[in-house]
């Protein structure tokens, strides 16, 4: 199949592009990038007023299969990332049983294969059943190509299975993806500590909670040389702590959240139980904070950290609900409408947050135009307005605090492989 | 008033200062009421209410169940205990099962903040917060400022100090909402541990001191102690406790000559509180009890519809 999209905006951060030109697809493969192609066997795709960038990567979902089938599958998931704009999606290992294992991560490859509508590759955990206390098989877990290792869900509260990790991952160049969380510090708590959970007397946690695991995994990434990934940071200290270690040559990279950029501790004030979420949605300061490390370079890239739940773990007692957000079909939208178009984000470092980073981290020969390359490609309209309607995302997760928000700047077409699997927010075939 | 109008009463933060006058003048013919020889009045007469409490109380459930009765409305307790929780019923399914048997209006105690918001959004029943969590505790802040207007005559620009756990305390927060909407000066006092970290941003005093929290006040409202906050490692022992913060006859010199002291029951005498000043007429704990009974009378009244006629002899 060959495809040629013209008239668009491409942007591809890696080539250093941001102009309007023509895509020339077959194969799979991007063929070439060039002004005013033209092909007489070629699918031609209008794609003037849109923005073409290389396929968007999302290093931090929850796809739940196996173990929680009734909140995701890989099939429901997929879909979810194809009709968010997000060619590839790594999902994380805390399913039932755990990915600690070659089988399973063959399992969820396989299982993705045949839906055939994102890459997805799978991450093993760093210690075995995520425990926190013995190692997993990485060696075995690299092999059946597992891209990271996280116990993500959990800390690991043990310093030295930590080192240890970090240690051993190290000898594969796997990066270790870090859910950073003192959980005596968190213990209970409901909601970012501050002036909010004072008047909503839920119980607070505190930035330090995430910054004390955040300084400690530092000062292990210096000692061993391993490769720290710091998953959803969500404070202004986290960032200082980055930016220090960055500058001090430490190998430490990090992630933001869409949530974690535009929407505050405030709105757990209603006791929706959608606004439950870990880390916590914080207070503006640390948003602010946490926008000017996007531009600044400190952040590395935007991961959703999609967490789809069913209905009955949020429709309950706040304190009862289960945290999380369903977040691969709002992330584009949220971070176009409220960071892009205000002027807050350029959108060549947008693209960069949702392509090159995420590649760069993982060490994944996507995230570019080049040609040769794979053709994944993530088409955008930035100026189609559409209103947030959980009744109709993909995911089983209908756990979103953003229903009913309009929002401006959507993904307009997602292409696999040099396959249209998505267009307008609806899969194709 | 707007209060007629609103579903539910959740908490002192949302409510107006002219809706909290009127409940509190609502509850002094209903004070009458209590006092008479023959209690009842038929204004509630073919109306329903339940209280369902997620956690032990004895004094703020049969406050609301006679509160009912003394108005004639028919008052039920449900007794939610974990067990349907253990089974597995989901508290909407709950909600919705007590709905559905008629009832007009739900009196909610639950541990877990927010939980009566929850349920509110969820039922065409009228919801009244009875504590929630850490957050309010709307009818007592009503029956302390409705005791406090009774002895002094007036809320306007008192001083109150607040002394004790306020971290936990749904009762501080709705007192601290309530009192503000009068010019009050509120102060808050207790161990460092026991106080929220931003606690000024709500508009109140912060101190450590008790000698110095009192100085010049004109009410304190001396909270309950929670014992097991100690095993968690807030505070080293009641011993230690006692000796900071448990208010005695001493401490009154410093506040106003005519102080009075509150206490939202139950007491630990000998915690938070001197037997000998509990027993005093300076407290008023037990006066507070009849006044909860009057302010859940007219809140009642109020939410069900009741007419104002009947209550007037």
């Amino acid at each position: 199949m060959r495809l040629l999209i013209k008239g668009g905006r491409v942007i591809d951060p890696a080539n250093g592009l941001n102009a309007i030109m023509d895509l020339l697809l077959d194969e799979g493969r991007i063929v070439t990038v060039e002004k005013d192609l033209a092909d007489d066997v070629a699918e031609v795709i209008d794609a003037r007023d849109k923005l073409v960038c290389p396929g968007f990567i999302d290093m931090h979902v929850h796809l739940r299969e196996p173990g929680y089938e009734y909140k995701e599958d890989i099939t429901s998931g997929s879909k979810a990332a194809a009709a968010g704009g997000f060619t590839t999606v790594c999902c994380m290992p805390n399913t039932e049983p755990a990915v600690d294992n070659a089988a399973i991560a063959t399992f969820i490859r396989e299982r993705a294969r045949k839906t055939g509508l994102a890459n997805v590759l799978p991450i093993g955990t760093i210690t075995r059943g995520r425990g926190g206390n013995e190692l997993s098989e990485m060696a075995e877990l690299v092999s059946a190509g597992c891209i990271a290792v996280s116990d993500d869900g959990s800390p690991v509260m043990r310093a030295d299975v930590m080192r240890n990790g970090l240690e051993y991952a190290k000898m594969f160049a796997l990066p270790v993806l870090a859910h950073c969380e003192d959980l005596n510090l968190s213990h209970d708590g409901q909601m970012h500590e501050g002036y909010y959970s004072i008047i909503y007397g839920l119980k607070g946690i505190p930035v330090e909670a995430e910054e004390v695991m955040i300084a400690r995994d530092i000062m292990l990434a210096r000692l061993t040389g391993g490769h720290l990934h710091v998953c959803h940071i969500s404070t202004m200290g986290a960032v200082d702590l980055i930016r220090e270690a960055k500058e001090e040559g430490i190998k430490v990279t990090c992630e933001v959240t869409p949530h974690h950029l535009v929407l505050s501790d405030e709105a757990v004030g209603t006791y929706d139980a959608n606004t439950k979420v870990s880390p916590p949605l914080r207070s503006w300061e640390h948003i602010e904070a946490l926008r000017e490390a996007l531009s600044e370079g400190v952040i590395d890239c935007i991961a959703t950290d999609h967490a789809p739940h069913h209905l009955e773990s949020k429709d309950c007692e706040y304190v009862l609900a289960s945290p999380g957000i369903s977040g691969l079909e709002t992330a584009v939208a949220l971070i176009m409408n409220e960071l892009v178009h205000p002027g807050i984000l350029d959108i060549e470092r947008m693209v960069s947050l949702f392509t090159t980073g995420p590649a760069e981290i993982l060490g994944l020969d996507r995230g570019t135009l080049t040609p040769g390359k794979v053709a994944d490609i993530t088409l955008l309209d930035p100026d189609m307005i559409r209103t947030v309607d959980p009744a109709k995302f993909y995911s089983k997760g209908k756990n979103t605090p953003f229903k009913g928000r309009e929002l401006k700047g959507w993904p307009y077409m997602t292409i696999r492989a040099g396959k249209i699997v998505a267009r307008e927010g609806e899969i194709v075939g | 008033m707007g209060f007629e109008q609103t579903k539910d009463l959740l908490g002192l933060r949302e409510l107006s200062r002219e809706d909290i006058e009127l409940i509190l003048n609502t509850a002094l013919p209903m004070k009458d009421i209590i006092k008479r020889d023959i209690k009842k009045v038929p204004t509630l007469r073919g109306k329903a209410l339940a209280t369902v409490f997620y956690e032990p109380s004895t004094r703020t459930r049969t406050s609301f169940e006679i509160a009912g009765k003394y108005l004639s409305a028919d008052t039920v307790n449900l007794t939610v205990n974990t067990s349907s929780v253990l089974k597995g019923e989901s508290l909407r399914d709950t909600i919705k099962t007590i709905e559905v048997m008629g009832f007009d209006l739900l009196v909610m105690r639950h541990s877990m903040s927010g939980t009566p918001h929850y349920v509110a959004r969820n039922t065409r029943m009228r919801i009244i917060n009875a504590g929630d969590g850490a957050n309010e505790h709307p009818t007592q802040a009503l029956l302390d400022m409705f005791s406090i207007k009774e002895k002094k005559g007036t809320l306007e620009d008192l001083k109150v100090a607040i002394v004790g756990d306020i971290l936990h305390s749904r009762v501080a927060r709705s007192n601290i909402y309530g009192l503000n909407k009068f010019g009050c000066e509120v102060r808050v006092v207790g161990p460092s541990t026991l106080m929220p970290p931003e606690i000024e941003k709500l508009g109140v005093k912060r101190y450590y001191s008790l000698d110095e929290a009192l100085d010049g006040v004109d009410v304190i409202n001396v909270l309950r102690i929670q014992k097991e906050r100690q095993q968690l490692g807030l505070f080293p022992s009641l011993d230690e406790y006692a000796d900071l913060y448990m208010l005695s006859p001493q401490h009154l010199l410093r506040a106003k000559d005519d102080v009075f002291i509150l206490h939202p029951g139950p007491m630990n005498r000998g915690v938070e509180i001197s037997s000998q000043l509990a027993d005093s007429n300076v407290a008023v704990i037990n006066e507070q009890v009849t006044n909860g009974v009057a302010v859940r009378m007219a809140l009642l009244f109020l939410m069900m519809g009741g007419s104002k006629d009947e209550i007037a002899n």
